[in-house]
Protein backbone atom coordinates (compact mmCIF):
# COMPACT_ATOMS: atom_id res chain seq x y z
CA UNK A 1 0.00 0.00 0.00
CA UNK A 2 1.48 3.26 -1.21
CA UNK A 3 1.13 6.49 0.74
CA UNK A 4 -1.31 8.82 0.61
CA UNK A 5 -1.35 11.90 -0.50
CA UNK A 6 -4.05 15.03 -1.61
CA UNK A 7 -4.29 16.26 -5.33
CA UNK A 8 -6.57 19.69 -5.11
CA UNK A 9 -7.83 19.50 -8.93
CA UNK A 10 -9.33 22.84 -10.57
CA UNK A 11 -11.24 25.18 -10.45
CA UNK A 12 -8.73 25.84 -13.40
CA UNK A 13 -7.61 23.31 -15.19
CA UNK A 14 -5.89 23.06 -18.88
CA UNK A 15 -8.31 20.51 -20.12
CA UNK A 16 -11.32 21.44 -17.95
CA UNK A 17 -13.17 24.79 -18.46
CA UNK A 18 -15.57 24.10 -15.78
CA UNK A 19 -15.63 25.82 -12.32
CA UNK A 20 -15.29 22.80 -10.18
CA UNK A 21 -13.10 22.25 -7.40
CA UNK A 22 -12.21 18.34 -6.05
CA UNK A 23 -10.13 16.77 -3.50
CA UNK A 24 -8.47 14.08 -4.83
CA UNK A 25 -7.58 11.40 -2.09
CA UNK A 26 -4.53 9.37 -3.89
CA UNK A 27 -2.59 6.32 -3.13
CA UNK A 28 0.08 6.23 -5.97
CA UNK A 29 -1.90 6.51 -9.12
CA UNK A 30 -5.42 5.49 -8.00
CA UNK A 31 -8.05 7.07 -6.62
CA UNK A 32 -9.17 6.25 -3.36
CA UNK A 33 -11.99 9.44 -2.66
CA UNK A 34 -13.10 12.32 -4.41
CA UNK A 35 -14.48 15.42 -2.42
CA UNK A 36 -16.29 17.76 -4.50
CA UNK A 37 -17.14 20.88 -3.95
CA UNK A 38 -18.80 24.16 -6.17
CA UNK A 39 -19.19 27.59 -5.49
CA UNK A 40 -17.06 29.72 -7.69
CA UNK A 41 -20.14 30.99 -9.85
CA UNK A 42 -23.21 31.16 -7.63
CA UNK A 43 -25.23 33.97 -9.53
CA UNK A 44 -28.20 33.84 -7.22
CA UNK A 45 -30.84 33.72 -10.43
CA UNK A 46 -33.46 31.82 -8.32
CA UNK A 47 -34.34 34.80 -6.09
CA UNK A 48 -33.75 37.05 -8.88
CA UNK A 49 -37.95 35.87 -9.78
CA UNK A 50 -38.76 38.62 -6.68
CA UNK A 51 -37.49 41.76 -8.15
CA UNK A 52 -38.17 40.83 -12.30
CA UNK A 53 -41.93 40.29 -13.56
CA UNK A 54 -42.40 36.99 -14.91
CA UNK A 55 -42.66 37.83 -18.04
CA UNK A 56 -39.24 39.24 -17.76
CA UNK A 57 -38.01 35.98 -16.19
CA UNK A 58 -38.20 34.11 -19.21
CA UNK A 59 -35.14 36.10 -20.56
CA UNK A 60 -33.19 35.52 -17.21
CA UNK A 61 -33.73 31.73 -16.90
CA UNK A 62 -32.71 31.57 -20.55
CA UNK A 63 -28.87 32.90 -19.35
CA UNK A 64 -28.71 30.51 -16.91
CA UNK A 65 -26.91 28.31 -19.22
CA UNK A 66 -24.86 29.31 -22.50
CA UNK A 67 -25.55 25.80 -24.52
CA UNK A 68 -28.79 24.22 -23.07
CA UNK A 69 -30.10 27.96 -23.03
CA UNK A 70 -33.47 27.42 -25.23
CA UNK A 71 -34.70 24.64 -22.87
CA UNK A 72 -33.95 26.12 -20.07
CA UNK A 73 -36.62 28.90 -21.61
CA UNK A 74 -39.21 26.21 -22.62
CA UNK A 75 -39.33 24.78 -19.45
CA UNK A 76 -39.70 28.06 -17.83
CA UNK A 77 -42.58 28.75 -20.27
CA UNK A 78 -44.08 25.10 -19.89
CA UNK A 79 -44.38 25.83 -16.47
CA UNK A 80 -46.06 29.14 -16.06
CA UNK A 81 -48.41 28.14 -18.92
CA UNK A 82 -49.47 25.08 -16.84
CA UNK A 83 -50.25 27.54 -13.63
CA UNK A 84 -51.59 29.63 -16.01
CA UNK A 85 -53.03 27.23 -18.25
CA UNK A 86 -52.57 28.41 -20.96
CA UNK A 87 -52.38 26.18 -24.43
CA UNK A 88 -49.57 26.50 -27.29
CA UNK A 89 -50.56 26.69 -30.39
CA UNK A 90 -49.34 23.02 -32.08
CA UNK A 91 -47.20 24.96 -34.32
CA UNK A 92 -45.52 27.19 -31.52
CA UNK A 93 -44.96 23.44 -29.77
CA UNK A 94 -43.63 22.02 -32.83
CA UNK A 95 -41.19 25.26 -33.57
CA UNK A 96 -40.19 24.74 -29.75
CA UNK A 97 -39.07 20.95 -30.86
CA UNK A 98 -37.38 21.82 -33.42
CA UNK A 99 -34.92 24.32 -31.92
CA UNK A 100 -34.79 21.70 -28.97
CA UNK A 101 -33.39 19.45 -30.80
CA UNK A 102 -31.37 21.60 -32.62
CA UNK A 103 -29.80 22.61 -29.11
CA UNK A 104 -29.23 18.99 -28.73
CA UNK A 105 -27.13 18.57 -31.48
CA UNK A 106 -25.01 21.21 -31.23
CA UNK A 107 -24.53 20.52 -27.36
CA UNK A 108 -23.78 16.75 -27.91
CA UNK A 109 -21.33 18.09 -31.11
CA UNK A 110 -19.72 20.01 -28.32
CA UNK A 111 -19.42 17.47 -25.92
CA UNK A 112 -17.81 14.90 -28.33
CA UNK A 113 -15.70 17.34 -29.27
CA UNK A 114 -14.60 18.52 -25.89
CA UNK A 115 -14.22 14.61 -25.01
CA UNK A 116 -11.60 14.07 -28.20
CA UNK A 117 -9.71 16.91 -26.90
CA UNK A 118 -9.78 15.48 -22.81
CA UNK A 119 -8.19 12.14 -24.47
CA UNK A 120 -5.78 13.78 -26.93
CA UNK A 121 -7.03 13.82 -30.31
CA UNK A 122 -7.01 17.59 -31.60
CA UNK A 123 -8.07 17.29 -35.20
CA UNK A 124 -10.73 15.22 -33.87
CA UNK A 125 -11.92 18.32 -31.93
CA UNK A 126 -11.66 20.53 -34.78
CA UNK A 127 -13.28 17.83 -37.40
CA UNK A 128 -16.39 18.22 -34.04
CA UNK A 129 -16.42 21.83 -33.46
CA UNK A 130 -16.48 22.70 -37.40
CA UNK A 131 -20.00 20.55 -37.63
CA UNK A 132 -21.15 22.59 -35.07
CA UNK A 133 -20.62 25.88 -36.47
CA UNK A 134 -22.93 25.02 -39.00
CA UNK A 135 -26.12 23.84 -37.14
CA UNK A 136 -24.87 27.57 -34.82
CA UNK A 137 -25.17 28.77 -38.12
CA UNK A 138 -28.60 27.45 -38.92
CA UNK A 139 -30.11 28.33 -35.15
CA UNK A 140 -28.71 32.44 -36.17
CA UNK A 141 -30.10 32.32 -39.25
CA UNK A 142 -33.49 30.89 -37.83
CA UNK A 143 -33.64 32.39 -34.39
CA UNK A 144 -30.74 35.40 -34.59
CA UNK A 145 -28.73 34.10 -31.62
CA UNK A 146 -25.79 31.53 -32.16
CA UNK A 147 -26.65 29.76 -28.73
CA UNK A 148 -29.02 32.30 -26.64
CA UNK A 149 -32.26 32.60 -29.22
CA UNK A 150 -34.63 34.55 -27.28
CA UNK A 151 -37.65 33.17 -28.93
CA UNK A 152 -39.34 31.66 -26.51
CA UNK A 153 -42.09 33.55 -24.64
CA UNK A 154 -45.29 32.34 -22.66
CA UNK A 155 -48.12 31.18 -24.94
CA UNK A 156 -45.46 29.83 -27.48
CA UNK A 157 -42.84 31.12 -29.29
CA UNK A 158 -41.84 34.81 -30.83
CA UNK A 159 -40.34 33.87 -33.91
CA UNK A 160 -41.97 32.11 -37.01
CA UNK A 161 -40.06 29.76 -39.57
CA UNK A 162 -40.57 30.41 -43.39
CA UNK A 163 -40.30 28.47 -46.66
CA UNK A 164 -36.16 28.73 -46.92
CA UNK A 165 -35.65 28.47 -43.15
CA UNK A 166 -37.13 25.01 -43.16
CA UNK A 167 -35.12 24.24 -46.22
CA UNK A 168 -32.12 25.24 -44.30
CA UNK A 169 -32.74 23.41 -41.34
CA UNK A 170 -32.95 20.26 -43.25
CA UNK A 171 -29.95 21.09 -45.84
CA UNK A 172 -27.79 21.36 -42.49
CA UNK A 173 -29.34 18.21 -40.33
CA UNK A 174 -28.31 16.37 -43.87
CA UNK A 175 -24.72 17.57 -43.88
CA UNK A 176 -24.02 17.24 -40.27
CA UNK A 177 -25.66 13.61 -40.78
CA UNK A 178 -23.15 12.51 -43.73
CA UNK A 179 -20.22 14.19 -42.54
CA UNK A 180 -21.17 12.98 -38.69
CA UNK A 181 -21.16 9.45 -40.52
CA UNK A 182 -17.28 9.35 -41.24
CA UNK A 183 -16.51 11.31 -38.03
CA UNK A 184 -18.66 8.13 -35.96
CA UNK A 185 -16.14 5.69 -37.22
CA UNK A 186 -13.22 6.86 -35.20
CA UNK A 187 -15.37 7.72 -31.95
CA UNK A 188 -17.08 4.09 -32.06
CA UNK A 189 -14.35 1.63 -33.59
CA UNK A 190 -11.37 3.10 -33.32
CA UNK A 191 -8.44 1.59 -31.52
CA UNK A 192 -7.22 4.58 -29.85
CA UNK A 193 -10.37 5.93 -28.69
CA UNK A 194 -11.50 2.51 -27.19
CA UNK A 195 -8.13 2.00 -25.55
CA UNK A 196 -9.12 5.54 -23.83
CA UNK A 197 -12.71 4.99 -22.92
CA UNK A 198 -13.40 1.08 -22.68
CA UNK A 199 -14.03 0.24 -18.94
CA UNK A 200 -13.60 3.42 -17.45
CA UNK A 201 -15.47 4.56 -14.77
CA UNK A 202 -17.44 1.92 -14.92
CA UNK A 203 -21.06 2.98 -13.15
CA UNK A 204 -23.75 0.05 -12.90
CA UNK A 205 -27.39 0.41 -13.62
CA UNK A 206 -28.01 -0.41 -9.81
CA UNK A 207 -25.52 2.24 -8.72
CA UNK A 208 -26.76 4.81 -11.53
CA UNK A 209 -30.31 4.00 -9.90
CA UNK A 210 -28.84 4.72 -6.01
CA UNK A 211 -27.33 7.89 -7.16
CA UNK A 212 -30.00 9.81 -8.87
CA UNK A 213 -28.44 9.91 -12.23
CA UNK A 214 -30.39 11.51 -15.39
CA UNK A 215 -30.03 11.62 -19.18
CA UNK A 216 -27.07 10.07 -21.59
CA UNK A 217 -24.80 9.13 -18.06
CA UNK A 218 -27.75 7.09 -16.75
CA UNK A 219 -28.78 5.78 -20.38
CA UNK A 220 -25.02 4.86 -20.71
CA UNK A 221 -25.73 3.15 -17.67
CA UNK A 222 -28.84 1.46 -18.91
CA UNK A 223 -31.19 3.18 -17.37
CA UNK A 224 -34.14 3.70 -19.84
CA UNK A 225 -35.26 6.84 -18.88
CA UNK A 226 -35.69 10.31 -21.42
CA UNK A 227 -38.03 12.75 -20.49
CA UNK A 228 -38.95 12.96 -24.08
CA UNK A 229 -41.11 9.82 -23.02
CA UNK A 230 -43.84 12.32 -21.18
CA UNK A 231 -44.95 13.65 -24.76
CA UNK A 232 -44.20 17.41 -24.02
CA UNK A 233 -45.08 19.58 -26.49
CA UNK A 234 -44.44 17.70 -29.87
CA UNK A 235 -42.77 14.40 -28.74
CA UNK A 236 -45.99 12.88 -28.69
CA UNK A 237 -46.84 12.91 -32.37
CA UNK A 238 -43.16 11.69 -33.04
CA UNK A 239 -41.84 8.12 -33.35
CA UNK A 240 -38.43 7.50 -31.18
CA UNK A 241 -36.75 5.04 -28.63
CA UNK A 242 -34.52 6.48 -26.19
CA UNK A 243 -31.06 5.44 -26.55
CA UNK A 244 -29.85 2.97 -23.91
CA UNK A 245 -26.38 1.16 -23.86
CA UNK A 246 -25.51 -1.02 -21.17
CA UNK A 247 -21.60 -1.18 -20.49
CA UNK A 248 -21.90 1.66 -18.01
CA UNK A 249 -18.42 2.91 -19.09
CA UNK A 250 -17.13 5.77 -20.73
CA UNK A 251 -17.52 4.33 -24.22
CA UNK A 252 -21.31 3.39 -23.71
CA UNK A 253 -21.78 7.69 -23.04
CA UNK A 254 -19.68 8.45 -25.93
CA UNK A 255 -22.29 5.89 -28.15
CA UNK A 256 -25.31 6.93 -26.10
CA UNK A 257 -24.60 10.88 -27.24
CA UNK A 258 -23.15 10.42 -30.56
CA UNK A 259 -26.49 8.08 -31.26
CA UNK A 260 -28.47 10.80 -29.91
CA UNK A 261 -27.44 13.43 -32.32
CA UNK A 262 -28.58 10.97 -34.88
CA UNK A 263 -31.80 10.31 -33.32
CA UNK A 264 -32.35 14.45 -32.95
CA UNK A 265 -31.88 14.79 -36.76
CA UNK A 266 -34.52 12.27 -37.60
CA UNK A 267 -37.01 13.86 -35.11
CA UNK A 268 -35.85 17.44 -37.00
CA UNK A 269 -36.86 15.57 -40.18
CA UNK A 270 -40.43 14.39 -38.63
CA UNK A 271 -41.33 17.42 -36.72
CA UNK A 272 -40.59 19.42 -40.20
CA UNK A 273 -42.86 17.09 -42.40
CA UNK A 274 -45.44 17.53 -40.17
CA UNK A 275 -45.29 21.08 -39.17
CA UNK A 276 -48.95 22.45 -38.88
CA UNK A 277 -49.50 25.74 -40.51
CA UNK A 278 -51.08 28.20 -38.25
CA UNK A 279 -50.58 30.51 -34.90
CA UNK A 280 -47.42 30.01 -33.13
CA UNK A 281 -48.03 31.62 -29.81
CA UNK A 282 -50.67 33.74 -28.21
CA UNK A 283 -50.55 36.50 -26.12
CA UNK A 284 -51.12 35.84 -22.26
CA UNK A 285 -53.00 38.14 -20.17
CA UNK A 286 -53.73 37.93 -16.48
CA UNK A 287 -51.26 36.72 -13.56
CA UNK A 288 -50.37 33.63 -12.49
CA UNK A 289 -51.39 32.09 -9.79
CA UNK A 290 -50.57 27.85 -8.62
CA UNK A 291 -47.88 26.31 -8.37
CA UNK A 292 -46.54 23.66 -10.99
CA UNK A 293 -43.42 21.05 -11.77
CA UNK A 294 -42.21 20.48 -14.93
CA UNK A 295 -39.30 17.99 -16.27
CA UNK A 296 -38.04 17.82 -19.79
CA UNK A 297 -35.27 16.33 -20.87
CA UNK A 298 -31.88 18.65 -21.96
CA UNK A 299 -28.72 17.53 -23.41
CA UNK A 300 -27.22 16.99 -20.20
CA UNK A 301 -30.06 14.79 -18.35
CA UNK A 302 -33.65 15.73 -16.53
CA UNK A 303 -34.13 19.18 -15.46
CA UNK A 304 -36.83 19.60 -12.93
CA UNK A 305 -38.72 23.48 -12.86
CA UNK A 306 -40.82 24.20 -9.81
CA UNK A 307 -42.36 27.78 -9.95
CA UNK A 308 -44.87 29.18 -7.01
CA UNK A 309 -47.04 32.39 -8.13
CA UNK A 310 -48.85 34.16 -5.97
CA UNK A 311 -51.22 36.20 -7.95
CA UNK A 312 -49.44 39.10 -8.69
CA UNK A 313 -46.54 39.97 -11.37
CA UNK A 314 -43.86 38.41 -9.02
CA UNK A 315 -43.17 34.99 -8.62
CA UNK A 316 -42.95 33.50 -5.01
CA UNK A 317 -40.35 30.82 -5.79
CA UNK A 318 -38.50 29.29 -8.95
CA UNK A 319 -36.15 26.48 -8.61
CA UNK A 320 -34.49 24.72 -11.16
CA UNK A 321 -33.01 21.59 -10.59
CA UNK A 322 -30.04 20.72 -13.39
CA UNK A 323 -28.68 17.55 -14.71
CA UNK A 324 -25.18 18.40 -13.64
CA UNK A 325 -26.98 18.72 -9.95
CA UNK A 326 -28.14 15.00 -10.11
CA UNK A 327 -25.15 13.60 -12.01
CA UNK A 328 -22.48 14.98 -9.53
CA UNK A 329 -22.88 12.57 -7.03
CA UNK A 330 -22.20 9.79 -10.26
CA UNK A 331 -19.15 11.47 -11.08
CA UNK A 332 -17.82 11.23 -7.25
CA UNK A 333 -18.52 7.83 -7.32
CA UNK A 334 -17.14 6.99 -10.96
CA UNK A 335 -13.66 8.72 -9.59
CA UNK A 336 -13.35 5.95 -6.88
CA UNK A 337 -10.57 3.60 -8.05
CA UNK A 338 -9.65 5.20 -11.26
CA UNK A 339 -6.24 6.02 -12.37
CA UNK A 340 -5.15 9.56 -11.84
CA UNK A 341 -5.02 10.46 -15.49
CA UNK A 342 -8.34 9.43 -16.44
CA UNK A 343 -9.62 12.19 -14.38
CA UNK A 344 -10.28 14.45 -16.44
CA UNK A 345 -12.04 12.51 -19.16
CA UNK A 346 -14.49 11.13 -16.06
CA UNK A 347 -15.20 14.41 -15.34
CA UNK A 348 -15.94 15.30 -18.77
CA UNK A 349 -18.21 12.28 -19.63
CA UNK A 350 -21.23 13.70 -17.16
CA UNK A 351 -21.10 16.99 -19.63
CA UNK A 352 -20.84 18.83 -16.39
CA UNK A 353 -22.03 22.60 -16.74
CA UNK A 354 -21.11 24.37 -12.87
CA UNK A 355 -22.27 27.48 -13.62
CA UNK A 356 -26.28 26.31 -14.63
CA UNK A 357 -25.67 24.24 -11.65
CA UNK A 358 -24.97 26.85 -8.95
CA UNK A 359 -27.14 29.22 -10.86
CA UNK B 1 -46.25 6.62 -33.05
CA UNK B 2 -44.64 6.29 -29.20
CA UNK B 3 -46.15 4.98 -26.21
CA UNK B 4 -46.40 8.33 -23.97
CA UNK B 5 -46.26 8.21 -20.05
CA UNK B 6 -47.49 11.53 -18.54
CA UNK B 7 -49.02 10.11 -15.27
CA UNK B 8 -50.42 13.72 -13.37
CA UNK B 9 -47.78 14.86 -10.70
CA UNK B 10 -48.78 14.12 -6.99
CA UNK B 11 -48.58 16.17 -4.20
CA UNK B 12 -49.22 15.01 -0.71
CA UNK B 13 -48.87 17.02 2.30
CA UNK B 14 -47.70 15.45 5.03
CA UNK B 15 -46.36 16.45 9.13
CA UNK B 16 -42.51 17.00 9.23
CA UNK B 17 -42.73 14.19 11.93
CA UNK B 18 -43.64 11.75 9.67
CA UNK B 19 -40.44 13.08 6.91
CA UNK B 20 -38.47 9.97 7.45
CA UNK B 21 -41.28 7.65 7.43
CA UNK B 22 -42.72 8.28 4.23
CA UNK B 23 -39.67 9.14 2.63
CA UNK B 24 -38.17 5.19 3.66
CA UNK B 25 -41.58 4.39 1.78
CA UNK B 26 -40.66 6.18 -1.58
CA UNK B 27 -37.14 4.40 -0.92
CA UNK B 28 -39.12 0.89 -0.83
CA UNK B 29 -41.14 1.90 -4.31
CA UNK B 30 -37.53 2.00 -5.82
CA UNK B 31 -37.89 5.84 -6.44
CA UNK B 32 -35.50 8.12 -7.17
CA UNK B 33 -34.94 11.29 -5.34
CA UNK B 34 -35.68 14.22 -8.30
CA UNK B 35 -35.01 17.13 -5.97
CA UNK B 36 -35.59 18.57 -3.29
CA UNK B 37 -36.46 22.74 -2.45
CA UNK B 38 -37.54 25.09 -0.29
CA UNK B 39 -39.82 28.56 -0.65
CA UNK B 40 -40.15 31.04 1.89
CA UNK B 41 -43.74 31.97 2.03
CA UNK B 42 -45.98 34.11 4.47
CA UNK B 43 -43.40 33.57 7.29
CA UNK B 44 -43.08 29.60 6.69
CA UNK B 45 -40.95 27.70 5.43
CA UNK B 46 -42.52 25.25 2.23
CA UNK B 47 -40.11 22.26 1.44
CA UNK B 48 -40.93 20.00 -1.47
CA UNK B 49 -39.13 16.49 -1.52
CA UNK B 50 -40.09 15.23 -5.47
CA UNK B 51 -39.38 11.13 -5.84
CA UNK B 52 -39.84 10.20 -9.54
CA UNK B 53 -40.33 6.81 -11.00
CA UNK B 54 -37.90 5.69 -13.80
CA UNK B 55 -40.36 3.17 -15.32
CA UNK B 56 -43.74 4.87 -15.46
CA UNK B 57 -42.62 8.62 -15.08
CA UNK B 58 -44.62 9.25 -12.00
CA UNK B 59 -43.36 12.44 -10.18
CA UNK B 60 -44.63 12.66 -6.11
CA UNK B 61 -43.44 15.21 -3.89
CA UNK B 62 -44.12 15.96 -0.22
CA UNK B 63 -44.55 19.10 0.83
CA UNK B 64 -43.80 19.88 4.49
CA UNK B 65 -44.81 23.19 5.96
CA UNK B 66 -43.34 24.41 9.08
CA UNK B 67 -42.53 27.00 11.12
CA UNK B 68 -38.86 28.76 10.32
CA UNK B 69 -37.40 27.47 14.01
CA UNK B 70 -38.37 24.01 13.39
CA UNK B 71 -35.70 21.70 12.93
CA UNK B 72 -35.91 18.97 10.08
CA UNK B 73 -34.10 15.59 10.17
CA UNK B 74 -31.88 14.62 6.97
CA UNK B 75 -32.47 11.99 5.08
CA UNK B 76 -29.52 11.45 3.81
CA UNK B 77 -29.40 8.34 5.92
CA UNK B 78 -32.06 7.15 3.00
CA UNK B 79 -30.68 8.98 0.26
CA UNK B 80 -27.04 9.72 0.26
CA UNK B 81 -27.13 12.16 -2.24
CA UNK B 82 -29.86 14.16 -0.79
CA UNK B 83 -26.74 16.00 0.87
CA UNK B 84 -26.64 18.36 -2.04
CA UNK B 85 -29.74 19.78 -2.09
CA UNK B 86 -29.68 19.48 2.03
CA UNK B 87 -26.78 22.02 2.23
CA UNK B 88 -28.36 24.25 -0.58
CA UNK B 89 -31.87 24.88 1.45
CA UNK B 90 -29.86 25.02 4.55
CA UNK B 91 -27.38 27.92 3.43
CA UNK B 92 -29.71 30.04 1.02
CA UNK B 93 -33.16 29.60 3.08
CA UNK B 94 -31.55 29.26 6.39
CA UNK B 95 -33.70 25.85 7.07
CA UNK B 96 -32.48 23.84 9.90
CA UNK B 97 -31.38 20.55 8.97
CA UNK B 98 -30.31 18.22 11.38
CA UNK B 99 -27.63 15.32 10.92
CA UNK B 100 -26.33 15.60 6.96
CA UNK B 101 -23.60 13.43 6.29
CA UNK B 102 -21.29 15.77 4.57
CA UNK B 103 -22.21 18.62 5.81
CA UNK B 104 -20.69 21.89 4.00
CA UNK B 105 -21.36 24.15 7.10
CA UNK B 106 -23.44 27.17 4.92
CA UNK B 107 -20.37 26.67 3.25
CA UNK B 108 -21.51 25.08 -0.38
CA UNK B 109 -22.11 28.33 -2.21
CA UNK B 110 -18.99 30.64 -0.68
CA UNK B 111 -21.37 33.39 -0.15
CA UNK B 112 -20.97 35.80 2.76
CA UNK B 113 -24.50 36.63 3.25
CA UNK B 114 -26.83 34.24 5.84
CA UNK B 115 -29.85 33.19 4.07
CA UNK B 116 -30.66 35.52 1.16
CA UNK B 117 -33.40 34.10 -0.69
CA UNK B 118 -35.23 35.02 2.92
CA UNK B 119 -35.89 38.60 2.92
CA UNK B 120 -34.82 39.62 6.00
CA UNK B 121 -37.87 42.13 6.74
CA UNK B 122 -40.07 38.56 6.68
CA UNK B 123 -38.17 36.85 9.06
CA UNK C 1 -13.90 -4.92 -33.01
CA UNK C 2 -11.17 -2.08 -33.00
CA UNK C 3 -9.98 -0.83 -35.82
CA UNK C 4 -7.06 1.33 -37.29
CA UNK C 5 -7.02 4.31 -39.61
CA UNK C 6 -10.37 5.09 -38.83
CA UNK C 7 -9.84 8.69 -39.35
CA UNK C 8 -7.33 8.59 -42.53
CA UNK C 9 -10.10 9.27 -45.19
CA UNK C 10 -11.29 12.27 -43.09
CA UNK C 11 -7.76 14.06 -42.43
CA UNK C 12 -7.42 12.92 -46.54
CA UNK C 13 -9.99 14.83 -47.77
CA UNK C 14 -9.60 17.89 -45.04
CA UNK C 15 -6.13 17.98 -47.05
CA UNK C 16 -7.52 18.51 -50.05
CA UNK C 17 -10.30 20.77 -49.43
CA UNK C 18 -10.98 24.42 -49.03
CA UNK C 19 -10.56 25.92 -45.53
CA UNK C 20 -14.23 26.10 -43.22
CA UNK C 21 -13.18 29.25 -41.82
CA UNK C 22 -13.36 32.81 -43.10
CA UNK C 23 -9.97 35.07 -43.68
CA UNK C 24 -12.42 37.54 -41.68
CA UNK C 25 -10.89 40.79 -41.51
CA UNK C 26 -10.47 40.69 -44.99
CA UNK C 27 -13.37 39.64 -45.52
CA UNK C 28 -16.73 40.99 -43.85
CA UNK C 29 -18.62 38.58 -41.71
CA UNK C 30 -22.28 38.74 -43.01
CA UNK C 31 -24.98 38.16 -40.27
CA UNK C 32 -28.66 37.10 -41.08
CA UNK C 33 -31.91 39.29 -40.99
CA UNK C 34 -32.76 38.23 -37.85
CA UNK C 35 -28.92 38.69 -36.06
CA UNK C 36 -29.86 39.91 -32.92
CA UNK C 37 -26.92 42.69 -32.60
CA UNK C 38 -28.55 46.07 -31.09
CA UNK C 39 -31.59 47.98 -30.26
CA UNK C 40 -32.20 51.19 -32.65
CA UNK C 41 -34.32 53.62 -31.73
CA UNK C 42 -36.77 55.53 -34.18
CA UNK C 43 -37.55 58.81 -31.99
CA UNK C 44 -40.00 60.07 -34.48
CA UNK C 45 -42.36 57.53 -33.33
CA UNK C 46 -41.46 57.11 -29.80
CA UNK C 47 -43.77 58.60 -27.06
CA UNK C 48 -41.20 58.03 -24.50
CA UNK C 49 -43.68 56.16 -22.52
CA UNK C 50 -40.97 54.25 -20.34
CA UNK C 51 -42.43 51.11 -21.06
CA UNK C 52 -38.70 49.52 -22.31
CA UNK C 53 -37.11 51.10 -19.29
CA UNK C 54 -39.39 49.29 -17.00
CA UNK C 55 -39.45 45.66 -18.38
CA UNK C 56 -35.66 45.93 -19.43
CA UNK C 57 -34.42 42.36 -17.55
CA UNK C 58 -30.78 43.76 -16.99
CA UNK C 59 -31.56 47.63 -16.22
CA UNK C 60 -29.58 49.06 -19.32
CA UNK C 61 -32.32 51.44 -21.03
CA UNK C 62 -32.83 54.99 -19.17
CA UNK C 63 -35.98 57.19 -20.38
CA UNK C 64 -36.17 60.69 -19.09
CA UNK C 65 -39.40 62.18 -20.23
CA UNK C 66 -39.18 65.88 -19.18
CA UNK C 67 -35.92 65.93 -20.75
CA UNK C 68 -37.32 63.42 -23.88
CA UNK C 69 -34.02 61.46 -23.94
CA UNK C 70 -33.97 57.53 -24.61
CA UNK C 71 -30.34 56.41 -22.76
CA UNK C 72 -28.76 52.92 -23.18
CA UNK C 73 -26.17 51.22 -21.71
CA UNK C 74 -25.34 49.03 -24.32
CA UNK C 75 -22.45 47.36 -22.71
CA UNK C 76 -25.53 46.05 -19.81
CA UNK C 77 -27.89 44.94 -22.58
CA UNK C 78 -28.65 41.32 -23.28
CA UNK C 79 -29.97 41.60 -26.51
CA UNK C 80 -32.99 39.34 -25.62
CA UNK C 81 -35.40 41.83 -27.51
CA UNK C 82 -37.70 42.06 -25.04
CA UNK C 83 -38.05 45.67 -24.86
CA UNK C 84 -38.58 45.98 -28.46
CA UNK C 85 -41.65 43.00 -28.23
CA UNK C 86 -43.27 45.26 -25.91
CA UNK C 87 -42.57 48.63 -27.23
CA UNK C 88 -45.99 49.67 -28.21
CA UNK C 89 -45.36 52.01 -31.50
CA UNK C 90 -42.43 49.32 -32.56
CA UNK C 91 -40.35 52.14 -32.61
CA UNK C 92 -37.80 49.94 -31.20
CA UNK C 93 -35.83 47.37 -33.30
CA UNK C 94 -33.21 44.50 -33.02
CA UNK C 95 -31.17 44.56 -36.04
CA UNK C 96 -27.89 42.95 -37.33
CA UNK C 97 -24.19 43.92 -35.53
CA UNK C 98 -22.81 43.65 -32.69
CA UNK C 99 -21.51 46.61 -30.27
CA UNK C 100 -18.15 47.43 -30.30
CA UNK C 101 -15.72 46.17 -26.90
CA UNK C 102 -14.09 49.20 -25.03
CA UNK C 103 -12.29 49.73 -22.17
CA UNK C 104 -15.26 51.01 -20.42
CA UNK C 105 -18.67 50.98 -19.88
CA UNK C 106 -20.45 54.48 -21.64
CA UNK C 107 -24.28 55.13 -22.55
CA UNK C 108 -25.40 56.29 -25.59
CA UNK C 109 -28.26 58.77 -25.41
CA UNK C 110 -30.69 59.98 -27.85
CA UNK C 111 -32.52 63.52 -27.62
CA UNK C 112 -35.93 63.82 -29.80
CA UNK C 113 -36.00 67.12 -31.09
CA UNK C 114 -38.23 69.64 -29.75
CA UNK C 115 -41.22 69.41 -31.52
CA UNK C 116 -42.36 72.66 -33.02
CA UNK C 117 -46.07 73.81 -32.12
Amino acid sequence: MGKRSVVPFGPQHPVLPEPIHLDLVIEDEKIIEAIPSIGFVHRGLESLVTKRTYKEMTYVVERTCGICSFMHGMAYCEAVEEVMNVEVPDRGKYLRTIWAELSRMHSHLLWLGLLADGFGFESLFYQCWRLRESVLDVLELTTGGRCIFSVNKIGGVLKDLDEDMTKAILQTVDKVEKELEAIKKTFLFDYSVESRLKGVGVLTKQQAHDLGCAGPFARGSGIKMDMRMRGYDAYKDLDFEPIVSEDGDGYARCYVRTMEIFQSIDIIRQAIAKLPAGEFGVDVKGLPKGEAFVRVEQPRGEAVYYVKANGTQYLDRMRVRTPTFANLPGLVETLKGAQFADVPLLILAIDPCISCTER
Amino acid sequence: MNEIFNPENKLEEINHEKLLRKVLVMKNKNMRLAQMCAAFVEGKYELSYSFADDETYEMSTLRLIIEPDTAIPSITEIYPYAFFYENEINELFGVNVKFINHDYNKKLYRIDAESPFVKKEDK
Amino acid sequence: MAQLMNFAPVVLKNLFSKPVTKNYPAEPAVYPARSRGHIEIDLDTCIMCGLCMRSCPSGSIKVDRPNATWTINRFDCVQCGYCATVCPKKSLTMNPGYQEPGEEKFEASYTKPAEEK
